[in-house]
């Protein structure tokens, strides 16, 4: 159903489809889980610990089952986005020069801490994508819902996890008719104008659509609650697959406390 | 714009969480079930509408609009933003985890006062006024975000500042596009649907 978030191009049967071990663990421990690896790994500074944290989150990946290519690009670009943040950094941060360039000095503590967050941001975020990201939207919503997540919020995300590639195929239904008439992308007020109004078309049936949507819903006896069936259960795996994973993180917090006390 | 975990420090971290959970409580407060299907399509419009990328130059910047969300949400814009940010950081790997609320904060907050400080003037006079002030918010929006970012950065270290300037600077021409696109988005909204902007309590749809 939803292919723009899950990245599949074709719908897969099933519950959830074909996914290894990961995925057949509590959607609830795997959402803990995760928000405690990232206080944790934010929390390290040693650089060999980072390194190790980051392969604890490369294990994970392999555990999953995501595709590990598709996974890793998406993680290089979030890296693409900082790469200009971090580069700066060994300039900014004064201390012992390592290089210079065109008359700038780089020094060795700008350099750590760069690398410290490129560590840090690359574990995190790789973490969450192959705990979290690698459930279904919906069961995501289930989830939260069941750690006591506002209902309302909740719904909120149902539907907007819903809507995403009912609207993402309106947009390439009104940029197909826009190319069909001729219109060609380029730096100028006719093009920003024609955005505009593809963005506001968007919109104004967006809203008709919310509108048909709830009659539907009215229709159907809807009284302002939406039931949220999910069953879960926290099992033997489970509870397996957090003790090691909080004896790993343990491990990495011992790394670098006895690292900063040496 | 958004930041990755690990580079703030823990008070902005921190404080971006709190902030963020407050904006959250207020906007859902805004929200009753019924409107949620609305709410919803609309926050599910902007995710995809950040898909967009338009061209500048040999380039191209992905939209954000942030100020159209609140000029058509009003507070609830901020849930709804939050979810798509959520959203992304988990399907896309964009952001982070630890630094969600603060990025929530940059970019919901902005969205939300446009929405309260320009909605009242949208559905007043011609469509193209309405779109003037529309354009006015949506540039308005981008720029008091990147000065969030970059007042985050700068909370977070000094050594962020050349940083800081350079994500404020940089996105200029991101503000003048938005802006133009709000505008545009309001003109043709005012057009087609005129109901949409004139209030019945409550704001939203």
């Amino acid at each position: 159903m939803t292919y723009v978030l899950t990245g599949n191009d074709k719908p897969i049967g099933g519950f959830g489809g074909f996914r290894a071990k990961v995925t057949s663990l509590d959607p609830r421990m795997r959402i803990v889980m995760t928000a405690v690896y990232a206080v944790v790994v934010v929390s390290l500074s040693s650089l060999w610990v980072l390194t190790a944290a980051l392969g604890l989150s490369l294990w994970l990946l392999a555990f999953s089952g995501l595709p590990p290519r598709k996974t890793l690009k998406r993680m290089a670009m979030m890296d693409s986005f900082i790469i200009f943040m971090l580069l700066m950094l060994p300039f900014t941060i004064p201390g012992t020069p390592v290089f210079s360039l065109w008359g700038l000095e780089a020094s060795w503590e700008g350099l750590r801490r760069a690398v410290e967050i490129a560590l840090t941001a690359n574990a995190v975020i790789l973490a969450v994508m192959t705990l979290v990201g690698s459930m279904e939207p919906v069961t995501m919503g289930h989830a939260l819902f069941a750690l006591k997540t506002p209902e309302r919020l909740v719904h909120l995300m149902m539907f907007t996890i819903r809507y995403i590639d009912v609207l993402r195929e309106e947009y390439q239904r009104l940029r197909t008719s826009m190319k069909l008439r001729g219109f060609r992308p380029g730096t100028n007020w006719h093009t920003y104008r024609s955005y505009g109004f593809l963005v506001g078309m968007m919109l104004v049936r967006a809203i008709e659509r919310s509108e048909r949507i709830l009659a539907a819903m009215k229709c159907r006896g809807f009284t302002g609650r939406i039931l949220l069936l999910e069953d879960f259960r926290f099992s033997r795996s489970d509870l397996l697959f957090s003790l090691a994973l909080s004896a790993a993180l343990a491990a990495l917090v011992w790394a670098e406390v006895s690292y900063a006390a040496s | 714009m958004h930041i990755v975990d690990g580079a703030l420090s823990n008070p902005v971290v921190i404080g971006g969480a709190v902030a963020a959970v407050g904006g959250i409580a207020m906007g859902l407060r805004s929200l009753p079930l019924e409107r949620i299907p609305a709410a919803g399509v609309l926050s599910a419009s902007f995710f995809v509408a950040s898909l967009i990328h338009v061209p500048i130059g040999p380039s191209s910047v992905h939209l954000i609009l942030n100020g159209l969300a609140g000029l058509v949400l009003g507070w609830a814009a901020f849930p709804a933003l939050f979810v798509g940010l959520l959203l992304q950081a988990v399907f896309f790997g964009f952001g982070g985890l630890t630094v969600l609320g603060v990025n929530a904060v940059n970019i919901a907050l902005p969205a939300v006062l446009v929405g309260l400080m320009f909605r009242p003037l949208l559905a007043r006079g011609s469509p193209l006024q309405g779109a003037i002030w529309g354009g006015i918010g949506g540039g308005l929006a981008i720029a008091a975000t990147t000065l969030a970012v970059a007042v985050s950065l700068m909370l977070s270290g000094d050594e962020f500042i050349l940083a800081a300037k350079l994500v404020f600077f940089s996105h200029i021409p991101v503000m003048v596009i938005e802006a133009l696109l709000s505008g545009a988005a309001i003109f043709l909204a005012r057009r087609v649907k005129p109901e949409l902007f004139i209030d019945t309590k409550g704001s939203l749809a």
